[in-house]
C-alpha cells in the first residue's frame, strides 16, 4: 500500500503546529495590549467639558490647594465636584463678564447644575474610597498624575484592577507624608522605599494580604 | 487549515468580547455620587435638603459653637473648645487652603486672587480687626462679609474656630514685642529684626 500523504506533509504539520501557537498567542497578546491601551481605558485623553476648566491655571498658576474645591476628599468616599457657588467665590469679580464663563453664571442664577463630563468612571462593583487613601498618605498625584499640568482634565492611569493591586501589594512604593498629600511634583527627601516602609508603619497601613483581599474593594 | 481558521476566528471573537464590551455590572442601575437621574426634573440623583431638615442628632442648639453668638445675640469671645497646639495647626492648614488664596499666608491681604483683581481685603493686622471678638471672625467665615463670600459649605464649624485661633496667632506674630518672648529664649533673637518689629 502506498503512502497516503506525500513526504512534504510532515513540514506542513509542523508549520501548522507552530502557526497555531503563534496565532493564538498573537491574538491573546493583541487583546491584552488592547484592553489596557489608552484607546480602551481612555487614559491620558483629555475630555471635552461644557466649560474649558483648566487645572493648569487654577492649580499650577494660582496655587490653589486641591481641597479648596474638592472639599470632601479627606472625609468621604467621593471627592466632590465643587458646587457652582465655589466657582463664584472668585468669578463673581474675576472674569465676571467673560462669555466663556456664562454657563457658570447661568448655573448660579438658575440653580441648575453644570453638566460636567465624568472623567474617572470606575465600574460600579468597585467601592473605592478617597478618604482612606488620603488619610493613609496616598497623594492626589499618585493616582491622578500632574493635574497642575492638565489644561483639560484627563485620567492619568488605566484604573484597571492590576494597577490598583500593584500598589495594594507594595504600598511603601507610593505613600508620602500626609503634609504633602496635595503637593504636585512631590519628591521624597530620601529613599522612597525606606520612607515608605516607615510611613506604612506609622499610618498603620494594613498588610498586603488584607489589602489584596477581594472584599477590600468588592462587596 | 480550516480548523486553524475557525480557531483563529474564535480566538479573535473571544478577545473582542473580552476587551470591547462593558457589561451591565459595570454600570448598574443604581446611583453613585453625581450620576444623573431620569426620574427627577432637574436630573439630580442627589436631592437637595428641604429647608429646615434636621438629621437626628444634628440639631444645632449650641448657638455659640454654630453661630459665634451668645444668647444675647452678641459675638462671643470664648472659644467653644480648648485651643491646643493641634487646633492651631489644624487652623493653619485650613487657613492656607481656604483663606490664603486671598488673604495670603500672613493675613496682609495680598493673596494670588487679590493680585488677579479681586477686591483687596483689609489686613488682619489693623487695630480694628485685632480688637474684634472671636465670634465675629467665626461669623465672617460662616456668612461672609463685604466682598468675601461665605465659606459655610467649604469649612466645617470646628475648622472655622480652628482658623480663628490661627488668625489670632498670625495677629500675634505681627504685633509681638520682646516682652512676649520668654527671657531664656531672647538670646536667640539677638541681631535679628524680630526684636524690634513689634509695637
Amino acid at each position: 500500500m502506498s503512502q497516503i500523504f506525500h513526504h512534504s506533509a510532515n513540514t506542513l504539520v509542523r508549520m501548522t503546529m507552530v502557526g497555531v501557537a503563534v496565532i493564538v498567542g498573537g491574538v491573546g497578546w493583541v487583546a491584552y495590549e488592547f484592553q489596557q491601551s489608552a484607546y480602551q481605558t481612555r487614559a491620558t485623553q483629555p475630555r471635552e467639558q461644557p466649560i474649558p476648566f483648566s487645572h493648569v491655571h487654577h492649580v499650577g498658576g494660582l496655587g490653589l490647594d486641591c481641597r479648596y474645591c474638592h472639599t470632601t476628599v479627606e472625609t468621604s468616599s467621593f471627592a466632590n465636584i465643587p458646587p457652582t457657588k465655589t466657582c463664584m467665590n472668585c468669578h463673581s469679580e474675576i472674569w465676571a463678564t467673560s462669555p466663556t464663563l456664562e454657563p457658570v453664571r447661568a448655573s448660579f442664577r438658575t440653580g441648575a447644575s453644570i453638566q460636567w463630563t465624568r472623567v474617572h468612571d470606575l465600574p460600579d462593583f468597585v467601592y473605592f474610597n478617597h478618604g482612606i487613601h488620603v488619610a493613609k498618605g496616598v497623594g492626589c498625584e499618585t493616582c491622578h498624575g500632574r493635574v497642575d499640568r492638565m489644561p483639560l482634565t484627563w485620567q492619568e492611569n488605566t484604573l484597571q484592577m492590576n494597577w490598583c493591586i500593584d500598589c495594594h501589594r507594595n504600598p511603601e512604593k507610593a505613600v508620602r507624608p500626609r503634609e504633602f498629600i496635595t503637593s504636585m511634583g512631590y519628591q521624597p527627601t530620601g529613599n522612597q522605599e525606606e520612607i515608605g516602609r516607615r510611613l506604612v508603619q506609622e499610618y498603620k497601613i494594613q498588610d498586603a494580604r488584607t489589602l489584596t483581599s477581594c472584599s477590600t474593594c468588592h462587596r | 487549515m480550516r480548523t486553524n481558521l475557525k480557531l483563529g476566528a474564535l480566538a479573535l471573537a473571544v478577545a473582542a468580547v473580552g476587551a470591547g464590551c462593558r457589561q451591565d455590572m459595570h454600570d448598574q442601575p443604581k446611583f453613585i455620587p453625581l450620576r444623573p437621574s431620569g426620574f427627577f426634573g432637574d436630573s439630580r440623583s442627589e436631592r437637595p435638603l428641604i429647608t429646615g431638615t434636621v438629621a437626628r442628632g444634628h440639631l444645632k442648639d449650641d448657638t455659640a459653637f454654630y453661630t459665634g453668638k451668645g444668647p444675647d445675640g452678641k459675638f462671643v469671645n470664648e472659644f467653644p473648645f480648648p485651643v491646643t497646639k493641634e487646633v492651631v495647626e489644624r487652623g493653619q492648614q485650613r487657613f492656607n487652603i481656604y483663606c490664603a488664596p486671598c488673604h495670603d499666608a500672613t493675613g496682609a491681604g495680598y493673596g494670588m486672587i487679590v493680585r488677579r483683581g479681586y477686591r483687596h481685603p483689609p489686613s488682619y493686622h489693623i487695630e480694628q480687626l485685632r480688637n474684634v471678638q472671636n465670634g465675629y471672625l467665626y461669623d465672617v467665615i460662616a456668612n461672609g462679609f463685604g466682598a468675601m463670600p461665605d465659606y459655610a459649605a467649604q469649612v466645617e464649624p470646628a475648622d472655622r474656630w480652628a482658623i480663628v485661633a490661627y488668625i489670632r496667632a498670625l495677629q500675634l506674630s505681627q504685633n509681638a514685642s520682646i516682652n512676649d518672648v520668654p527671657a531664656e529664649a531672647r538670646g536667640q533673637l539677638s541681631g535679628q529684626q524680630a526684636a524690634g518689629g513689634g509695637k
